[in-house]
């Protein structure tokens, strides 16, 4: 068992959400408790593979698993780095927070939503662990519809509204996904990251523009998963209308538009290729326009779930940002500050929730509302959240800014970077105090009355920000971990080198023995 | 190493939570707990205290973020020291007084686990050795401040001023925080003493004067320097105790702690003097001047501490040693005159019920002893002989007048200190006389009495030391002096005396000028109060923050507004513009030099194709021309759609073709199923510019994505496909390359996609759920659909065919790996035929003959591909190696069997059962069975028995 289990590993955080989400297809109109026993089973069994594939890797190895017994690039392979096993327990761990609220109640507001969860899971980590730039599209898909209908569960018109926006707007970026997988493919006539990267490195000058715009065209797509400005329209309204438990798992989902852009940019475009830095300065130029843009989000909202996803636009930004200042400083911050980012934005999803349960007809309205019984509970944990939201010291986005103005001192564009990440945090300190103002201390006797929020619905939130908590205390081996990462993800040989076998400068050529001996044809006994 | 140094700063955090716990076990246990646990911090600092006596300077570090020069380090040499004494000790009698001063309603353990936080981030800010550490408890004391002043929850000014104190200093940590980072940029290291070490280089540095109006904006907000002075009055909304420690002895502080720690390494410039000086300046007078007319007690004394602040950033702003020797030294006797006197205020406010002196008067009967202590007090901060206050305010003198010396134009600098110092006056006396003296009281709300004995005892302590400096500066503060002075400087001492008497100086007539015109400007201060109240009093600082604020806010909302605009167009928009942007940015090198073409020789144009790509133009712009009219629209898209298949049959692909071909019927079937719902028409609702924008848009997209197809096509295509080629049959066990890609070599591609599938199907199942719609019975004119609803001949057809269509569904399925066909394919096929039987023969034939429970067959189906994807795990192979082999099976004859043909089945099974539930979903949407009422009414009519009978 244990070594199927080892031989299969890099597979497994797909098969898991694969084979749950059939079960649970299957299980239809079984009662509710079994379906939640299902699908928290099949979530803690990912978090254990996904923790286990985590250690795998975290010696530097690059774990390549091909499909079909297919050797790249013909095949499709997963492949599983230290950056991608990093993303998978992460989102783990957030589906596992996720799942312990919404088996609280939220699941049956609406039907079919641990299918739809697992499935959103499967997306996510097939996203993560693809080394395959079709699957990955693929994989998109699985993400995007999985999401639309998370989206939509517990139906109401604003979830609607919000829905179709979300749907058509991602639509429209999966074509263009696909006119530049097909103009790649069309030039460097492979589809395998890997390869691509390999065929990028001698790329003749005649294709460089063609590439270089199919390069952009791509980046496009991943930037609107990402939401970097000015293509981030979609999210805050999406992310405000989904449930709970929905919203919190989707703050992963902008991180793999950012894990794409990071991947590729460092890996097709990378280092040593011909195409070196194609994306980065369009990353810091709109990194900073987003975080702007966000920040005016975050000021203008008059609802606590509409100001949550403006924070999570800003948060995008910030990590787009680091990413676009390039080099492995600014890359190892903005890993960091991508595990911020995703588990505070999740456990502010559900706090809101809370809140707005406990507030009665007030709901998330930023206003005087009832009393709340537990005013010192929700304010309390509210008050950490929006600490480490906003980044101020001593929680986990504190450390994150630093590391990001720090990473950026040495950029050309330092002053921008210092002043639009310094301004936003005070901006954004302003309305989260206002937000927590209005909604903890300031009381309207006529506004209704609240209740006692649920107890058990508080525990993912309180675990989360302790996660947070967790980042801030052993931030010296997290920073050594990311900063590991980083420098895999700096040197693509490495990872070019696992996929395409021992010698990733020789461009494959057509040579069927070769199939032969890799995959041979067990014999089938029929009776 | 001292490991008591982090302990001390710990312990208070620890205490914190101990003291929110014990609040809840009884209301004076948290007072108990707290003091403890100063006591016990104050305890732990004595070893250290002792060995900084002896002249060493501590450090303990720990390694925390190594990798971006965050350790924890804790240092304590004089400076540091000196103001852990102060946050201890007088934290240690403000513990005592809350607990006093703390009314029965308020919850004490929220206070003092409040306070217990704010002290340790205190601590830990005037201890830290790195410079990122000091930013981070710099903006813990700033949001524990929040807390405090926010303490009265309902209050509106207590969450008004708090969130003020938060902005403005929150804001001046930010930029801090920068600067520090600057600082570290320029030094290589964030360790104070790297920094302190660094001056010369930090002071050459380009970066010097960034990274120093950085750290000012942080040092000027904290301490409440004009122009950013306004929010100390306002935080005045705390309980007193809290005013008594944050806004006089501690937080405010910080920012001059922090002039000091840093001034060996940033002073000594023209930049510093000439920012810091008349900042520090401005700060002195007008706090000074405006203390003088704040009728609240506390008002008067958040005044005067900014008036002292300001004294002390301009002492250290005159930047000689004297100087900043001077301002240490009036940092520790503001201390510990202005914490009594809160204090006192606090008392008098407690006993008397109104800190306002305009009612309060001659208290001086009922409360002697506390009017005692507060006249002694008052005397210190007016600069009265044989106070502390006296003392350093002499020494400031002494300075200005050094000055004025030294340069030409500062010969104002003693004119105006002198002015302040005689305002300083002005309002001590105002303070004591109008609220102890002037007759017996009239408008007060209650009797006032001493208070309890205990409440005094914080008080007197601070009055017996201020009496004690003063009369005897060298044997009290002197030793702490001299080790706090000396650490600021971090060098050897400049010559000076503690004493009383230095004989006939300009200082000594400049204190009795201040003391006379002190007295003076009170004797007139009636029709000076309506001077100001006509003048400077006007001035706001309040509704100019709340203007402010609400400014950006309206600017943010109205941005917001623009910016946000829920509008899918504008969205779509953005996105293709963008698209468009960045393909043209990527191919402008090919665009200039005209290399986008590839050099392959374009292929001559033949009619068929010709017609054909026209055929492809109509439909398309015909979709988009006749989008209106909705049923028109859809048939050009299925001509859209035949064209492509046909063009996929001219480039010899059958097998997409087929699949092309029969996706176009069932989706054009199931959109026409759709359309039932919607009105016929659309409204026009784009006007004319708006439609060419989007011509513009769509042409420019267009021209976009021809490009890029231009310049693929004409490049020689060299890629991976030819290794497909030769390996299907050997590789694959199967002919046709295509089906040998779907199901084997990118098998996990479709198995994604058949999941996309079920998901669909889960979400079409999820949303049509308990969905009902009213769909129109009769077009516009006000015709039914059709009389002759289900042709009998199309009807027995469509019957006879489904056998025959699921036979031939069998055969494109397993001849599939090898000819054209497949299970995609196989299963639109046995779609189509069951959509046929859906169109022939109505929803009220068909339903009962096809079960409702079909939706198992896409999880069955999906489970079916996985399993033998599973499969291969058995034969120690990777997830979907297929195997295959060659069969003689009776009847059939010879078959080449390969485990792809499973996996291709669960396929097959997901693509009917999609197409299953959304035609079983759609059917039921609409309540009613066909053929419809022959109006209008009674439809509504039958429709509204249904609603009563509850649904069918």
């Amino acid at each position: 068992m244990t070594q199927l289990l080892q031989q299969h590993l890099v597979i497994a955080p797909l098969l898991v959400p694969l084979l749950g989400g059939i079960l649970l297809l299957l299980m239809r109109g079984s009662a509710t408790p079994l379906r939640r026993l299902v699908s928290m089973l099949s979530v803690q069994l990912l978090f254990g593979v996904a923790l286990l594939l985590l250690l795998t890797v975290s010696d530097g190895r690059t774990l390549v698993y091909a499909l079909g017994g297919w050797p790249a690039p013909f095949g499709i392979v997963l492949v599983a780095d230290r950056l991608a096993a990093m993303l998978v327990l992460l989102t783990a761990l957030l589906a596992l927070f996720a799942m312990m609220h919404a088996i609280q109640g939220s699941d049956r507001s609406g039907r079919q939503f641990h299918v739809l969860f697992q499935f959103q899971l499967l997306g996510l980590n097939g996203a993560f662990l693809t080394g395959d730039l079709f699957n990955l599209f693929v994989f998109f898909e699985v993400l995007l519809i999985a999401s639309y209908g998370l989206l939509l569960h517990g139906g109401g018109p604003d979830r609607s509204r919000a829905g179709l926006h979300y749907v058509v707007v991602n639509l429209v970026g999966s074509s263009l996904f696909l006119f530049a997988v097909g103009t790649l493919y069309g030039v460097l006539g492979t589809l395998n990251m890997a390869d691509m990267a390999v065929r990028v490195a001698a790329l003749p000058p005649a294709d460089r523009a063609l590439v270089q715009a199919a390069g952009l065209l791509l980046c496009l797509v991943f930037a609107l998963k990402a939401a970097l400005a000015p293509l981030h329209l979609w999210l805050p309204r999406a992310y405000a209308a989904a449930g709970p438990a929905a919203a919190a798992i989707f703050a992963v989902m902008t991180k793999v538009g950012a894990y794409a852009l990071v991947r590729v940019s460092t890996l097709i475009f990378g280092p040593g290729g011909e195409l070196d830095g194609l994306v980065e300065p369009w990353l810091l130029s709109l990194g900073l326009v987003t975080i702007v843009v966000g920040s005016i989000g975050v000021l203008a909202s008059r609802q606590l779930g509409l100001l949550v996803s403006h924070l999570v636009v800003v948060s995008a930004g910030t990590l787009l940002t680091a990413f676009g200042i390039g080099g492995a400083a600014a890359v190892s911050a903005g890993l960091y500050y991508l595990l911020h980012s995703t588990l505070v934005a999740a456990a502010l999803f559900l706090l809101t929730d809370n809140v707005a349960a406990a507030r009665g007809r007030c709901a998330d309205r930023i206003a005087a509302g009832p009393l709340l019984p537990a005013a010192n509970l929700l304010g309390g944990l509210f008050l950490v959240l929006a600490v480490a939201v906003v980044g101020l010291p001593p929680l986990s986005g504190f450390l994150g800014k630093v590391m990001v103005l720090q990473a950026g001192l040495s950029s050309p564009w330092m002053p921008w970077i210092l002043a639009v990440v310094l301004v936003s945090s005070l901006l954004t300190l302003v309305a989260v105090t206002r937000a927590g103002s209005a909604l903890f201390f300031k009381t309207d006797p006529d506004a209704g009355s609240a209740t006692l929020p649920n107890m058990a619905d508080l525990v993912p939130v309180m675990a989360l920000g302790g996660l947070g908590i967790l980042l801030v205390i052993y931030a010296g081996p997290v920073y050594a971990f990311v900063a590991a990462t980083a420098a895999q993800l700096l040197d693509p040989a490495a990872y070019v080198g696992a996929v395409l076998g021992a010698a990733p400068d020789a461009v494959p050529v057509v040579a069927p023995d070769m199939a032969q001996g890799a995959v041979a044809t067990p014999e089938v006994n029929l009776p | 190493m001292h490991s008591s140094l982090p302990l001390m700063v710990s312990l208070p955090f620890v205490g914190a939570l101990l003291a929110a716990w014990s609040g809840t076990q009884g209301r004076l246990w948290s007072a108990w707990v707290s003091g403890g646990v100063a006591l016990a911090s104050l305890g732990l600092l004595f070893g250290p205290a002792l060995a900084v006596m002896q002249g060493e300077t501590l450090l303990w570090q720990a390694t925390w973020v190594p990798q971006i020069g965050l350790d924890l380090g804790f240092r304590l040499d004089g400076l540091s020291l000196l103001f852990a004494l102060m946050i201890l000790g007088i934290g240690l009698l403000v513990v005592l007084y809350a607990r006093y001063y703390l009314a029965d309603q308020d919850p004490m353990g929220r206070f003092y686990a409040y306070l217990m936080l704010f002290m340790g981030a205190m601590l830990g800010l005037v201890t830290s050795e790195n410079l990122i550490q000091m930013a981070i408890f710099w903006e813990l004391t700033s949001i524990t401040s929040f807390l405090l002043v926010s303490y009265w929850r309902h209050r509106s000014e207590a969450r008004q001023g708090a969130r003020m104190a938060l902005a403005i200093t929150g804001a001046g940590g930010l930029a801090l925080l920068g600067g520090l980072l600057l600082l570290g940029q320029i030094v290589g290291s964030y360790q104070l003493s790297d920094v302190l070490a660094a001056a010369d280089s930090i002071k050459a540095s380009p970066l010097y004067l960034p990274a120093l109006l950085l750290i000012l904006l942080g040092v000027f907000t904290k301490s409440a320097q004009f122009p950013f002075h306004f929010w100390l009055p306002h935080a005045m909304a705390a309980p007193t105790p809290v005013s008594a420690y944050l806004h006089s002895a501690t937080m405010v502080k910080a920012g001059v702690f922090l002039l000091a720690r840093l001034f060996p390494a940033l002073s000594d410039t023209a930049a510093w003097t000439w920012i810091v000086a008349p900042v520090g300046l401005a700060t002195l007078v007008l706090g000074a001047y405006t203390a003088l007319f704040k009728h609240d007690l506390k008002g008067l004394l958040a005044y005067s501490t900014i008036s002292h602040l300001g004294l002390i950033t301009l002492l250290f702003g005159i930047g000689t040693p004297l100087a900043a020797v001077a301002a240490v030294f009036h940092i520790m006797n503001h201390a510990t005159f202005k914490a009594s006197l809160f204090m006192a205020a606090g008392i008098i406010d407690h006993e008397a019920g109104t800190r306002d002196m305009r009612r309060l008067s001659g208290l001086w009967h009922y409360m002697p002893y506390t009017g005692l202590l507060a006249m002694v007090a008052a005397a210190a901060m007016a600069g009265v002989p044989l106070l502390n206050g006296f003392l350093s305010k002499e020494m400031f003198f002494e300075k200005t007048v050094f000055m004025a010396e030294l340069t030409d134009s500062a010969w104002l600098l003693p004119v105006f200190a002198t002015l302040a110092g005689a305002f300083a006056v002005a309002y001590s006396l105002r303070f004591i006389h109008d609220v102890f003296f002037g007759g017996a009281p009239t408008e007060l709300p209650r009797i006032p009495h001493e208070p309890t004995r205990w409440m005094k005892v914080p008080v007197e302590i601070l009055v017996v030391i201020c009496v004690a400096v003063g009369i005897l500066p060298g044997l009290t503060f002197g030793p702490l002096l001299y080790l706090a002075a000396g650490a600021t400087l971090q060098g050897p001492l400049p010559e000076f005396s503690l004493s009383v008497w230095h004989g006939f100086t300009p200082a000594l007539g400049m204190s009795v000028l201040a003391l006379l015109g002190g007295v003076a400007i009170y004797a007139v201060r009636r029709p000076l109060f309506r001077l100001h109240e006509q003048s400077f009093g006007r001035f706001d600082a309040r509704a100019l923050f709340i203007a402010l604020e609400s400014a950006l806010l309206g600017l943010a909302a109205w941005l917001d507004q623009r910016l946000h605009r829920p509008s899918l167009q504008r969205m779509l928009a953005v996105i293709l513009l963008a698209a468009v942007a960045v393909v043209v940015a990527g191919l402008w090198p090919s665009l200039r030099d005209g290399t986008l073409s590839g050099p392959l020789p374009l292929t001559p144009p033949d009619p068929v194709s010709i017609a054909a790509m026209l055929c492809l133009v109509v439909g398309a712009v015909g979709t988009v021309v006749l989008h209106r009219e909705r049923w028109t629209a859809l048939v050009m898209l299925s001509v859209v759609g035949l064209i492509v298949a046909l063009a996929f049959v001219k480039l010899s692909a059958p097998d997409l073709a087929l699949t092309q071909l029969s996706v176009e019927m069932v989706t054009i079937v199931l959109l026409l199923l759709a359309l039932y719902f919607l009105p016929k028409h659309t409204p026009r609702e784009s006007s004319l510019p708006r439609r060419l924008r989007d011509l513009t848009l769509a042409g420019a997209v267009g021209l976009t994505a021809a490009a890029l197809v231009w310049a693929v096509l004409t490049r020689p295509y060299q890629s991976i496909a030819g290794w497909f080629l030769d390996n299907s049959v050997p590789g694959g066990g199967g002919t046709n390359v295509v089906n040998v890609i779907l199901v084997d070599f990118r098998g996990f591609d479709t198995l994604g996609e058949i999941t996309v599938l079920a998901i669909a199907a889960v979400g079409i199942y999820m949303l049509l759920q308990g969905l009902r719609l009213d769909a129109p019975r009769a077009d516009a004119q006000g015709r039914p659909w059709s009389w002759d609803t289900h042709p009998l001949i199309l009807a027995t057809f469509a019957r006879l065919l489904l056998p025959l269509a699921l036979l031939v569904a069998v055969f494109i399925l397993l001849r599939g790996h090898n000819l054209p066909g497949g299970g995609f394919i196989a299963g639109l096929v046995v779609a189509v035929a069951l959509v046929m039987q859906y169109l022939a023969n109505g929803i009220t034939w068909t339903r009962p003959r096809i079960s409702g429970q079909l939706h198992p067959l896409i999880g069955i189906g999906l489970l079916l591909s996985t399993a033998t994807g599973l499969g291969s795990w058995y034969f120690d192979r990777p997830f979907l190696t297929s195997a295959h082999g060659h069969f003689h099976l009776p009847l059939i004859g010879d078959l080449e069997l390969a485990t792809a043909m499973l996996f291709d089945l669960g396929v097959l099974m997901v693509v009917v059962g999609i197409t299953l539930v959304i035609l079983i979903r759609l059917g039921e949407l609409d309540a009613l069975e066909y053929p419809p009422a022959r109006g209008r009414r009674r439809v509504m009519a039958a429709r509204a028995q249904l609603r009563r009978g509850g649904g069918h």
